[in-house]
């Protein structure tokens, strides 16, 4: 369980650096650009909200930085990030629960499907060493997975809006002349809005878990086990399935924590090529209209999520590979 | 992505770069050439790479446009023998653009690139040689860097920097860009660690700073040269994708910044195409490069990653399907 208690201590500590690093960003920018910020704002906010960014800021306070510091701490720790600018008098955190959902059903379910297809045909890959799928595969995916996630978006719009003519909508998340709510109309239309941002998503990042899987079975079919489950006699099939991708797969769900930073800025990219109102938009639009509170608490969020994820991952690694559980 | 497939060459990498022997040592880097010339998959990096780096040193070769930002032209030209590419919604030409912005997307990648596997090399050495103490700080400052989404953490510095001057955006890349070759150079040179080759520079009673120099990195290029890549292709496609939401210098002429004036002036919605796709193509382009070079080394590195040799691929495919 040592392992456990290692992630979990450079999870809080992560946490910790990502927050600190947050708080001293603006403070220690050249020019100041909180209290430019602040005059612009003036009069157009009531003196409440004002009061507290000052707080929130460190501006015309008598309070030392320490104590500003631990001030910090203890309102993000509860999840009090002020009022949003863009979205006045509305607090920064029902504007960002707006935007949450947009965002994780998006990148989850995309990367999820990004996980299981290209592990698949990663395991086929490289269980066929030097077969069709193997010679062809590793080039391709290569160059996909280094291209730039918000040009693909912008060729997907060129063919199925412009050159197809509107076939696939390509600008928000839903039909702002629909309701909202469980119809059947709205969930086509949410979904048809959602296929063009998840394709772009799926094209780039399956290529890393294709590429991965491919050279962790290339490793394990030298192993003893596999030779020794050919001599049992079993199926081809079997032994691919329940010997080499079994195996091969840890490393890859290990992967997965690192891959998750990658698919959230390309997400971000995405967002705001086609209009997505997810958090990436949101953020985007922060920084355009220079809403700082709104901006740094986004940048808590998205921090926390991926640091939650990845501390599930290595939950799951190690009570899937007992390897990990008993080093160190 | 792709710096997540040179993973899992590094754990197995070595044993196949860590065999110094003596005879072979002295001409590493001709081997390294060779073994580029030797594989497709770098050559078509390198011959890619060396074609853009052609562009940024002259481009006056390629048009006779002088000053790509000027509104010289029509607006909106379609593509013509003039114009091969047509003209912005300002009257500028796309291609002149395009072969100018080389200059300054290739510069970023480069410098970024190079400054921070120098930091990756001596974190992540330094790191693996002290061991102890020392170790598990740098360590745990290498995964804090590698587990904190560094795109958003840039995008929050780009906006309280005012927009990114060449220095902001340089350095928010190397800051980020790090840690991911830092452990795997750490890895490697933790398995170097207790080495004959190692232990006798020791008795001979050579200083650290000789070891690590002399001794260890030599053994290291391939791995240090695939981790500049992987740097300079992540330098690439972030710089693009901060221009692209206008964190650049608007006003720079790079692929990026015309992506992003192409998407404010709705290029694709009145027919400009080529000022999205072109760009675009050459960001893809000189990342592919740079990828391409970075899986080369990792097979180069790692011999089972390689290629079957045809002969030996179609007595594999008859196993296979026996």
């Amino acid at each position: 369980m040592r392992f456990i208690a290692r992630r979990l201590g450079l999870f809080l500590i992560t946490l910790w650096v990502a927050l600190t690093v947050n708080f001293f960003i603006p403070r220690l920018m050249p020019g100041n650009p909180a209290e430019a910020m602040m005059a612009r704002y003036r009069g157009r906010v009531n003196p409440e909200a004002m009061k507290a960014l000052e707080v929130a800021f460190g501006l015309n306070t008598h309070k030392s930085l320490p104590v500003q510091y631990v001030d910090y701490l203890g309102n993000t720790l509860t999840g009090q990030f002020g009022t949003s600018f863009t979205f006045f008098p509305q607090p920064v955190s029902t504007v960002i629960a707006q935007a949450l959902p947009w965002t994780l059903g998006l990148v989850g379910v995309t990367t999820v499907i990004a996980f299981l297809l290209g592990t698949a045909i990663g395991t086929v890959a490289g269980w066929r060493r030097g077969g069709v799928l193997d010679s062809v595969l590793p080039p391709v995916f290569v160059i996909t997975s280094a291209l730039p996630y918000f040009w693909i978006g912008l060729l997907l719009i060129l063919l199925f809006t412009v050159v197809l003519n509107g076939f696939l909508p390509s600008d928000g998340g839903y039909d702002p002349t629909l309701t909202p709510g469980f119809t059947g109309e709205f969930v086509v239309d949410v979904l048809a809005h959602a296929v063009m941002p998840a394709i772009t998503i799926l094209i780039i990042s399956i290529g890393g878990w294709i590429l991965t899987m491919r050279n962790n079975v290339v490793t394990t079919l030298a192993e003893d086990y596999i030779t020794m489950a050919r001599a049992k006699g079993l199926s081809n099939r079997s032994i691919m399935w329940q010997y080499a991708a079994r195996n091969a797969v840890l490393p890859n769900l290990a992967g997965f924590a690192m891959s998750l930073g990658f698919v959230v800025s390309g997400s971000i990219l995405v967002e705001y090529t086609f209009n997505y109102p997810g958090i990436g938009y949101m953020l985007k639009s922060a920084v355009d209209n220079q809403d700082y509170p709104l901006m740094q608490a986004l940048f808590v969020l998205i921090t926390v999520v991926v640091l939650v994820a990845v501390l599930l991952c290595d939950f799951l690694t190690a009570a899937l590979d007992p390897r990990v559980r008993t080093e160190g | 992505m792709s710096a997540i497939a040179a993973n899992t060459g590094a754990a197995v990498e070595p044993t196949a770069a860590s065999t110094p022997n003596p005879s072979s040592r002295g001409r590493r880097g001709s081997g390294v050439w060779r073994a580029v010339r030797g594989n497709g998959k770098a050559m078509a990096g390198a011959v890619l790479l060396l074609v853009f780096i052609v562009m940024a040193a002259v481009p006056q070769l390629f048009t006779s446009v002088s000053d790509p930002n000027k509104r010289a032209f029509d607006l909106s030209l379609p593509p013509s023998a003039d114009h091969i590419l047509g003209t912005t919604a300002f009257g500028q030409d796309v291609w002149a653009q395009l072969v100018w912005g080389t200059r300054l997307s290739l510069l970023v990648a480069v410098v970024a690139g190079a400054l921070a596997s120098i930091l990756s090399v001596i974190i992540g050495i330094s790191a693996a040689y002290l061991g102890g103490i020392p170790d598990a700080v740098l360590s745990l400052l290498t995964d804090v860097f590698l587990v904190i989404p560094a795109f958003p953490l840039i995008i929050v510095i780009a906006a309280y920097a005012g927009g990114g001057s060449l220095t902001v955006l340089i350095v928010v890349l190397v800051i980020t860009g790090w840690s991911y070759g830092a452990r795997q150079l750490r890895a490697q040179a933790l398995s170097l660690r207790r080495r004959d080759f190692l232990e006798s520079a020791r008795v001979r009673g050579e200083r650290s700073s000789y070891i690590i120099i002399f001794e260890i990195l030599p053994t290291m290029t391939s791995l240090i040269a695939a981790n500049f890549l992987g740097a300079a292709l992540y330098a690439v496609l972030t710089q693009a994708g901060l221009q692209f939401l206008g964190l650049g210098n608007p006003s720079s002429v790079s692929w990026g910044t015309m992506l992003y004036w192409a998407q404010n002036n709705e290029a694709l919605q009145t027919g400009q195409a080529w000022w999205v796709i072109a760009p675009g193509l050459c960001i893809a382009l000189l990342g592919a490069a740079f990828a391409l070079l970075n899986y080369a080394f990792d097979e180069i590195g790692n011999p089972a990653l390689r290629p079957v040799p045809r002969a030996r691929r179609r007595r594999q495919a008859q196993e296979a399907t026996r």
